[in-house]
C-alpha cells in the first residue's frame, strides 16, 4: 500500500462522481482540482496502474436496463477455496467477489442483463462447483452511496 | 429501456472511459457516432438512472479502508423497513439493503455495510446500528471481508 500524493487524495475526494460531459471533462475536472488536464489524465493513469483505482468511468445500475444485480454466497471447503473462487469468477456475471469471514465464505454480486440470467448463472456454478449457492436479491434498498476519501 | 446505440456504449465503457483529452470524442469515433450524440446519451443515462454515476471507482483497501465489514441483522418484519430508512440514513453506512433470509442458514433480512481503519472502528459503528435497532433486533453478525477476490464490475458482452 502506498502514501498517497496530496493531489490525487484531492483526485479522490472530487472525482468519485460529478465527472462532466462535454468536449474536454478531464480539463474541466482538473481546474477544479487545480492541476492542469495532462497531469490529472497521469495521475488517473497511474492510480490505476497502482490499483488505488479499480475503473474510472461510468458506474451503470443494470435494474435500469431490463437486467438484474444480485448478491449471492456460498461455503467453499477451505482445500478448495482456489479452485472455487476461479470457478466463480470465471462467469462475466460476477462482478465483484470478497472473501469473507463466516461459514458462508465466498460473497459475490451476479451483474446479468435479464432477470433470468441470474438463475442461469447460479446454476452454472452450482454445476461447476458442485456447491449450493444462496441467492440473497434485495427486496427493497435503504440507501446506497459508496463514496469514501482516502484515509492515507 | 436501452437500445442497441446505447447497448453499445456500455459495452464501450463499462471498463473504463478513455484517458484521453476528449474521451467522448474517442467513443464516438469508436462506435461510429457523433461526439454530440454520444454525450446527449450519457446524459440521458445518466437522468434515468441507467449510468449511477462517472468516475473514479476506488479499491477501499488501498485508501485506507482496511475493515470492511458487512454487518447482517435478524429484524422483525414489521419493524424492518422503518428502520432500514433510519440504518440507511446513518451516514457512515454505504449501502443498506433489506434482502431475505435463508432459514435456516441465514436468519438476516437486513444488511448494512460499514468501513473503517480497523475493525475496532467497524464495531464500533456496528453497535450504533445495534443500538438504533433495539429491541426489534433477534441476532446479528458483522462479516469482515478478508480480500478481494474481483472487482470488475459490470460486465456485459459485446
Amino acid at each position: 500500500m502506498r502514501e498517497l500524493a496530496t493531489v490525487d487524495r484531492k483526485i479522490l475526494a472530487k472525482l468519485q462522481g460529478d465527472f462532466p460531459i462535454c468536449e474536454r471533462p478531464y480539463a474541466e475536472a482538473a481546474e477544479q482540482i487545480g492541476i492542469s488536464e495532462d497531469e490529472l489524465l497521469q495521475r488517473l493513469q497511474q492510480l490505476l496502474a497502482d490499483k488505488v483505482l479499480t475503473r474510472f468511468g461510468p458506474m451503470f445500475q443494470i435494474e435500469e436496463m431490463g437486467g438484474a444485480f444480485v448478491l449471492a454466497a456460498l461455503a467453499a471447503p477451505e482445500a478448495r477455496y482456489d479452485e472455487v473462487t476461479a470457478l466463480v469468477n470465471e462467469l462475466p456475471a460476477v462482478a465483484h467477489n470478497y472473501r469473507r469471514e463466516h461459514a458462508l465464505n465466498m460473497w459475490f454480486v451476479l451483474a446479468t442483463e435479464t432477470k433470468d440470467g441470474i438463475a442461469e448463472a447460479i446454476a452454472r456454478i452450482e454445476h461447476d462447483t458442485g456447491l449450493p449457492v444462496y441467492a440473497f436479491p434485495k427486496e427493497r434498498e435503504f440507501f446506497v452511496e459508496m463514496k469514501l476519501e482516502a484515509r492515507l | 429501456m436501452i437500445d442497441d446505440i446505447d447497448r453499445a456504449l456500455i459495452v464501450a465503457t463499462q471498463g473504463g472511459l478513455p484517458l484521453v483529452p476528449r474521451p467522448y470524442h474517442a467513443l464516438a469515433e469508436q462506435l461510429g457516432l457523433s461526439a454530440d450524440e454520444v454525450m446527449r446519451r450519457l446524459k440521458i443515462m445518466l437522468e434515468t438512472g441507467i449510468i449511477r454515476r462517472i468516475g473514479a471507482v476506488p479499491n477501499h483497501y488501498a485508501i485506507g479502508w482496511i475493515a470492511n465489514g458487512m454487518t447482517v441483522w435478524d429484524v422483525a418484519d414489521e419493524q424492518v423497513d422503518q428502520l432500514g430508512e433510519r440504518i440507511g440514513a446513518l451516514d457512515f453506512v454505504t449501502h443498506c439493503y433489506r434482502r431475505p433470509r435463508a432459514l435456516p442458514a441465514w436468519p438476516f433480512n437486513l444488511f448494512a455495510m460499514v468501513h473503517g481503519a480497523s475493525r475496532d472502528e467497524c464495531s464500533a459503528k456496528a453497535a450504533e446500528i445495534r443500538a438504533l435497532l433495539g429491541e426489534a433486533c433477534r441476532q446479528s453478525d458483522i462479516l469482515y471481508s478478508t480480500k478481494i477476490l474481483k472487482k470488475s464490475g459490470l460486465r456485459i458482452g459485446s
